[in-house]
């Protein structure tokens, strides 16, 4: 762990460079790095679509089938959401990212007092089936794969997408959901956490597990190292405790008495891109051997193509600024190019007004060419992996490997990722580096253009997204509309299910289904787990 | 004049948002600056950080809110304050605040606003000057 800084002598000659990482990059690189690092090219990389797939996934990378690019999207009502799906997808959007709001992210109703001021304010709000039905309507679901960035209540959410992909005529099996569905980086960072620990992790389980024979097209989990890096952690932190943390989520499974072919080769990840480029690179390459490595030899897993890492390397959001902000789309051009290189599966950008509030259209639309034209107009798709081989990349990835090694040992030491997040060891670790990063910006060391170095000029505008106010009551409406119109008995009997269930330390996922079909609102659904699992206490910091 | 007293200061998340890089970040550097300072955690209500305030007898009230619900949020802690009685408290908003809100949230009783990307030690000499 460092400050990424330059060390420089008065004339401004870099002496040094030290990368977040804790690595040291040297002025230039040779054949005897390979050596001294015991380069093998079968060994350490091999050609892509290969073991250890350091250099991708699949033989002809782009050239098969270019990223899907899937902005994250959502806000107010279902409808405008639906309307600015609708916008995405008609310039060319291959995928979709939902973004919900936070009472529908925390479990709570929108006429909940928990979620006042707070409803279609940062994502879209779902209270019941009927808002999935309007967000979702004309969108062919059977084409388009749906990213939910949901992770507390994310079975609750899977199901209602598994419940309007039926009502609209789709068979589960080939609709392609994928929630996030990842809390034990909710605990580290973003917050977005509900239940303690072993419930959250056995509801994940549930999902994989549902998942396998249900909807076999859908990633159950994106595992996502991204919200750490946010959080603070720097890249080798980030890779080291997203691979942990699938383990917490497959060691569950497995003791349900699976055999690990079934569903290891559904996990996917959800990576940062902003910070120094080629640790960058490096870190994505090293992730790739890392994960493949810990599926063979740690779980056995046989099948190639379960070992593979399937990503969406993007966003960046720690790296914009509030400062000169129209700057944030030359960061997110080079964002992109970072994630192209490292070949990610799908990819999109946080825009540039999002140090402010959720994107405008004409900012999503900027993000979405960024990615379109770097794929088809620069070349990106020519050739796989067109760093392998550089001196300096291959003796960096090598490098990145050892110390994301280095991060999981620390771990396993303690006592395991879950005992890390349960105790905050791990938050404090990040809340820290956070810190550091952050006096190290103060004192110059790392430098930010327009916040620390070329502040002068003239000050940028932009136009932002307004919040309406009126979201909120015509929301509410909606729900209480669905309210006189649904049967109370079918609400009431599938709740009922739902509470024996989980009270048995069943699976839920049929009963959810069941659930949303009836209109049980989310707040419903969670009010059981929150009464049966309680919440989780988070852990004091400082 | 005697021992200078340390500034206490309570960093709170109101409401359920849960991006806390921002609020841990602000609490170490107060920390470091010599105050004492307490933090709420997450998803904490405005009678929860009241009460927080009040038991501890902090001088101010520091609140990250990084969801947009910044008006909604402090006009509920000043109301609520007001009822309470408490008018010995000093409040300061950091988080993601577009610069067209800060006269707002001053209408409302906010004394100090540092949105993202403020410089920490502008919090420090703000607190130490303000802080009686």
């Amino acid at each position: 762990m460092a400050v990424p800084r330059y060390i420089k002598d008065k004339k401004d000659q870099i002496l040094d460079v030290i990368l977040e990482s804790g690595i040291h990059v040297k002025p230039s690189y040779t054949p005897e790095d390979l050596e001294r690092i015991g380069f093998n090219y079968e060994k350490d990389v091999a050609d892509p679509g290969t073991y250890p797939f350091t250099r991708g996934i699949h033989p002809l990378g782009y050239r098969s089938r270019a990223w899907t690019t899937r902005q994250y999207t959502g806000f107010g009502s279902p409808a405008e959401t639906n309307e600015r799906f609708q916008l995405m997808i008609a310039h060319g959007q291959t995928g979709l990212n939902v973004a919900f709001d936070l009472p529908t992210q925390m479990g709570y109703d929108s006429d909940d007092p928990m979620a006042e001021g707070e409803v279609g304010r940062v994502g879209m709000a779902v209270d019941t089936l009927r808002d999935f039905e309007i967000a979702f309507k004309n969108i062919q679901l059977d084409k388009i794969g749906a990213g939910l960035t949901i992770n507390a209540v994310a079975s609750i959410m899977l199901a209602m997408y598994q419940a309007v992909a039926e009502k609209f005529g789709y068979d589960a099996k080939v609709i392609s959901a994928t929630p996030q569905n990842d809390i034990l980086k909710e605990m580290i960072g973003r917050g977005a956490w509900i239940f303690p620990v072993e419930p959250a992790v056995k509801l994940i389980g549930d999902t994989i597990e549902y998942s396998m024979t249900t909807m076999p097209k859908t990633n159950p989990v994106s595992v996502c190292g991204y919200h750490i890096r946010e959080s603070g952690a720097t890249p080798a932190q980030e890779i080291a405790y997203a691979i942990l943390i699938a383990n917490a989520y497959i060691d569950n499974v497995l003791a349900r008495g699976y055999d690990v072919d079934e569903f290891a080769g559904r996990f996917s990840f959800n990576f940062n891109v902003f910070g120094n480029m080629w640790e960058q690179i490096a870190k994505f390459r090293a992730a790739r051997k890392l994960w493949a490595r810990n599926l063979k030899e740690k779980y056995n897993v046989k099948k190639a193509q379960n070992l593979f890492l399937r990503g969406l390397f993007g966003g960046g959001g720690y790296g914009l600024t509030k400062a000169q902000p129209e700057n944030n789309i030359m960061r997110g051009a080079y964002y992109a190019l970072v994630a192209a290189l490292s070949g990610a599966q799908t990819t999109a950008l946080c825009s540039f007004d999002e140090a402010f509030t959720i994107p405008t259209p004409h900012s999503a639309l900027l993000s979405l060419r960024t990615l379109q034209l770097l794929m088809d107009e620069m070349g990106l798709r020519d050739t796989v992996d067109p760093l392998a081989g550089s001196y300096f990349i291959e003796t960096l990835t090598k490098e990145m490997e050892q110390k994301i090694e280095e991060e999981m040992e620390k771990i396993v030491k303690y006592g395991g990722i879950t005992k890390a997040v349960s105790d905050g060891y791990i938050q404090r670790l990040v809340a820290r580096q956070a810190f550091e990063v952050e006096k190290g910006l103060e004192a110059g060391e790392l430098l930010k253009v327009g916040v620390n170095i070329y502040k002068e000029g003239a000050p940028m505008d932009v136009e932002l997204h307004e919040y309406n106010y009126e979201t909120a009551e015509k929301q509410i409406e909606s729900l209480q509309q669905v309210k006189r119109e649904r049967s109370e008995s079918d609400v009431a009997r599938t709740l009922k299910e739902l509470e024996t269930v989980t009270k048995a330390g069943k699976n839920v996922m049929t009963c959810l289904v069941e659930c949303c079909k009836a209109y049980a609102t989310v707040g419903e659904m969670a009010g059981i787990f929150r009464q049966i699992f309680g919440e989780f206490q988070e852990p004091g910091l400082f | 004049m005697g021992e200078q007293k340390r500034i206490k200061v309570l960093i709170a998340k109101p409401g359920l948002d849960g991006h806390d890089r921002g609020a841990k970040v602000v609490a170490q550097a107060l920390k470091e600056a010599g105050m004492e300072v307490i933090y709420s955690g997450l998803h904490k209500t405005i009678d929860q950080i009241i009460h927080i305030a009040i038991q501890e007898d902090v001088d101010v009230i520091g609140l990250s809110i990084m969801s947009g619900a910044h008006i909604p949020i402090t006009q509920k802690l000043f109301k609520r304050l007001g009822e309470e009685g408490v008018t010995d408290k000093l409040v300061f908003v950091g988080g993601v605040i577009p610069g067209k809100d800060i006269p707002k949230l001053k209408e409302i009783g906010v004394t100090g606003v540092f949105p993202g990307g403020a410089p920490l030690t502008e919090t420090i000499e703000f607190l130490k000057n303000t802080v009686k």
